[in-house]
């Protein structure tokens, strides 16, 4: 038995796929590349895939991570090689590294996401800067999703205005179990529509690396 | 005009706020996208409902696949989007659009619709109008997309002639080849468009309804369906492959969860019972068999091309695939370890079907479904579907006992001459295999009896029989909903208006065109699904034309009757069908056909095809020279 761990691109035609339609994709793509992917035992057996913290519907990412378990000791080189041409449309596989049976699931390492939010229009808005020092220079922002009351400025570990290589907004959001924090809420608080920008996500932070 | 890239820039603005999105952006693994500009022929084929229900459909499955085939030609797909998702196009002035490349359906050449039940009508209609096509076909011209139909309920294509340009009877594998070529040679000729409907009605199991004119009598019944010109057939036989082909092994894995996620393979095509009510059984004769090895050759290359990890085998009746144990075997020695899941539908009721099951299932998750549609033994011999009470019990008693709790039993009532006797005899059966499972397994023994509404089908013995009124329905209904209760049984049934719809349609002609438009102008739409049937804006439509559904639904037709579907011919013939209705009155049985030819007709009307297709790849007798 080994531990794969894949970082990937989810593309244009995967952004409307929700996480729990993703980890059926993997399972087929796997199962496409002909790859001995374990299953637990008992009645249902299900595969043994982990992935990462989900990505909200309608971003894309180049930076996704999944885990996956195969009963053969295989190279990388040839699992590499055996899911490129098996992989669903819109999966790009960027890295494949193998990990200790024994280490942590994948959702408990990750501390963080960055977002890059990028006008569609091509141009910055307005006054999106001002705004930005406002919302990072209050100590509170109380706002509510699904009926619970949360701290937005909490989950914000930076928010900034970027020009290079497009016009846009950076954040690292807190990617905590119980505090997630959710790039649309931070646009929202910007006054920035969901539908003049594209969103991606361009990083996971790890806990070891804060 | 709207380009493909506005479409899909439009899309992404709003998408986020429709349900489940990832209906309207394609992305399936295996979806073929070819150089538009670099292909003659583009045809888009659409199922006329929901992406979730439409994706899995086989018949589109096989179609997609023998038109990109093609060099000359691209196959791309288009769905109904659902009433929220409508909205928004209407809003963002978006037209219905293909999934794989995104150009409006107009900019195609052939819009080609597959109809497998009548309540799709109106969607149909609705595509039409979305894609800012004219909905008549008398109103389109050469620079509309042809639009044609094919699918079961085009063998009564009648009431949806008004919309359609020209329909495909049976099965489209060789036909579509030959409408394709047509097609292409009538675009060099640059002739109009009506030389290119009169080209295709030369082809055939090709009917263009604008070139055969319907007459009446002063009853309002039909004198006759004649063609226009002596160059067109009186009747236009169904098309069928002589022998099938590999089945497909390209399936489309979707991105999103969909009704059937896995592996449609057909294993035979017809069935031999001749049960009296049932459609599929006579418009697939005849019966004709896949190889163990053709099957199992396809599954591995669909297994490798999907990594779908479920398999369904399709046929009318499983239990009569001549190979079929041999087929398990095969499937479970090869599949044993490697996590694939093996369904059957459609097993007789007998033991040998409990054995076959357990074979494929090592856990005994779901139910065992069975189909006895009666529940007398004078009504199933008058329906054809005898099955002993005694074998009926044991069946299912061994179906408890080998684990599985959950039984599902197909029945239906408003069949001919049903009595009220025949209605209690389905309750007192149900209640007597549950109690029977509940002394083998106790308590945990569960019996759901699924009920359906009889609906008279063209081409059928029964289509000359009444539908059942909408009293003596809900009267048994009632009988049924207030004995088929109590602990471990369920019942389901279906809304006896929704019956008398599809019953209208069924057997309607084209009268009905402007009742289909009047109910679409309504509002009816997607009247397959319960939550969204609109019974009302039907009864109003019939109103405002002007004709009496019942015309349609509650009269017995008289054995002289013309029917609308008379020109269309299934190969099986009417002396046939009146025959069975008869023995079917005085309840006396016809046994399967592959032991015993009964002259249905198949054999005459295609004898030069059956002549250099011999032996067992039909399940009907030789012909003599």
């Amino acid at each position: 038995m080994i531990r794969v761990r894949l970082l990937y691109t989810k593309g244009e035609s995967l952004k409307y796929t929700g996480h729990l339609d993703l980890h059926r994709v993997w399972e087929r793509s796997i199962r496409r590349a002909g790859l001995p992917l374990a299953y637990s035992q008992g009645f249902h057996p299900q595969p043994r895939i982990q992935q990462a913290c989900p990505l909200p519907l309608g971003f894309t990412s180049v930076s996704e991570m999944i885990d996956l378990w195969l009963t053969d000791d295989l190279p990388l080189e040839n699992i590499q090689n055996s899911l490129i041409p098996a992989v669903h449309t819109g999966i790009e596989i960027n890295q494949i590294n193998l990990v200790p049976l024994s280490a942590p699931p994948l959702q408990t390492i990750v501390c963080a996401s960055d977002y890059l939010a990028v006008f569609t229009a091509g141009k910055m808005r307005g006054n999106i800067e001002t705004q930005i020092q406002g919302m990072l220079s209050m100590t509170e922002i109380l706002r509510e999703r699904r009926g619970k009351s949360y701290d937005l400025r909490l989950l914000i570990q930076q928010l900034k205005s970027i020009t290079n290589p497009k016009a846009g907004i950076f954040m690292r959001l807190s990617a905590l179990p119980g505090a997630t924090g959710r790039p649309e809420e931070v646009l929202d608080c910007l006054g920035v529509e969901l539908n003049t920008v594209q969103i991606a996500r361009i990083g996971l932070i790890f806990s070891d690396q804060v | 005009m709207v380009s493909p890239i506005d479409i899909r820039n439009q899309l992404d603005t709003f998408l986020l706020s429709a349900q489940k999105p990832g209906r309207y952006v394609g992305g399936e693994f295996g979806q073929v996208i070819k150089n538009w500009k670099k292909i003659d022929t583009h045809f888009a084929m659409v199922f006329p409902d929901l992406y979730d229900i439409g994706v899995p459909n086989l018949g589109v499955t096989i179609l997609y696949d023998l038109i990109n085939s093609r060099s000359d030609a691209l196959c791309e797909r288009a769905y109904l989007p659902w009433l929220d998702m409508e909205l928004k196009m209407k809003e963002y002035g978006i037209p219905l659009y293909s999934l794989e490349s995104f150009h409006p359906l107009s900019d195609f050449d052939i819009i080609g619709f597959t109809i497998p039940y009548e309540t799709l009508y109106t969607n149909v209609l609705n595509a039409l109008s979305l894609a800012g096509i004219p909905l008549h076909s008398s109103e389109r011209t050469e620079l509309h997309p042809l639009i044609i139909a094919g699918g079961h309920s085009a063998f009564n294509p009648e009431p949806m002639s008004d919309f359609i340009d020209v329909f495909v009877i049976g099965e489209g594998e060789e036909i579509i080849h030959e409408l394709l070529d047509a097609y292409a040679q009538w675009r060099k000729s640059g002739a109009n468009r009506l030389e290119l409907l009169e080209r295709l009605q030369q082809i055939s199991g090709i009917y263009v309804p604008s070139l055969y004119n319907v007459t009446y009598n002063a009853d309002y019944s039909i004198r006759s369906v004649l063609p226009i010109s002596e160059n067109f057939p009186k009747h236009i036989n169904k098309r069928f492959v002589a022998k099938l082909p590999d089945p497909p092994s390209r399936f489309l894995v979707p991105s999103i969860d969909v009704v059937h996620n896995r592996i449609a393979m057909e294993i035979m095509r017809g069935c031999t019972r001749g049960c009296r009510f049932c459609h599929a059984g006579i418009v697939n004769r005849p019966v004709r068999e896949r190889s163990v090895d053709q099957i199992v050759n396809a599954i591995d290359k669909a297994l490798t091309n999907t990594g779908y990890e479920e398999i369904a085998l399709l046929s009318l009746s499983s239990s009569d695939y001549t190979h079929l144990s041999e087929l398990v075997d095969a499937l479970t020695t090869k599949y044993a370890n490697r996590n694939v899941n093996v369904t059957l539908p459609s097993l007789r009721i007998e033991s040998f079907s409990i054995q076959v099951m357990e074979k494929l299932r090592s856990s005994r998750q779901g139910g065992f479904t069975l189909a006895p549609e009666a529940a007398s033994d004078s009504m199933r011999n008058r329906i054809n579907k005898p099955i002993s009470q005694e074998m009926l019990i044991s069946t299912t008693n061994a179906i408890y006992q080998s684990g599985w709790s959950s039984i599902k039993l197909y029945f239906m009532v408003g069949q001919p001459d049903e009595t009220l006797e025949d209605v209690q005899a389905i309750i007192d059966l149900s209640k007597a295999v549950l109690q029977e499972g509940r002394k083998l397994i106790g308590k945990k023994a569960s019996l759901h009896a699924g009920i359906s509404t009889f609906v008279p089908k063209p081409h059928t013995p029964f289509q000359w029989a009444p539908l059942d009124p909408l009293p003596s329905v809900l009267l048994k209904q009632n009988m049924l909903k207030d004995q088929l209760c109590g602990p471990g049984l369920r019942m389901t049934w279906s809304n006896p208006r929704e019956t008398i719809l599809e019953a209208a349609l069924s057997r309607g002609d084209r009268r009905l065109g402007a009742v289909i438009e009047a109910a679409w102008r309504r509002g009816a739409k997607f009247d397959a699904w319960q939550d969204q049937f609109n019974f009302n804006a039907w009864m109003d439509a019939f109103d405002e034309v002007g004709i009496s559904h019942e015309f349609y639904t509650f009269r017995e037709h008289s054995l002289s009757e013309v029917f609308p579907w008379d020109h269309i011919s299934t190969g099986v013939n009417r002396r046939f069908l009146e025959n069975e209705y008869q023995k079917s009155k005085s309840g006396e049985l016809t046994a399967d056909c592959r032991n015993n030819c009964y002259s249905c007709g198949i054999l005459p009307t295609y004898k030069d095809l059956r002549r250099a297709n011999p032996g067992n790849s039909w399940l009907c007798p030789e012909v003599k020279i």
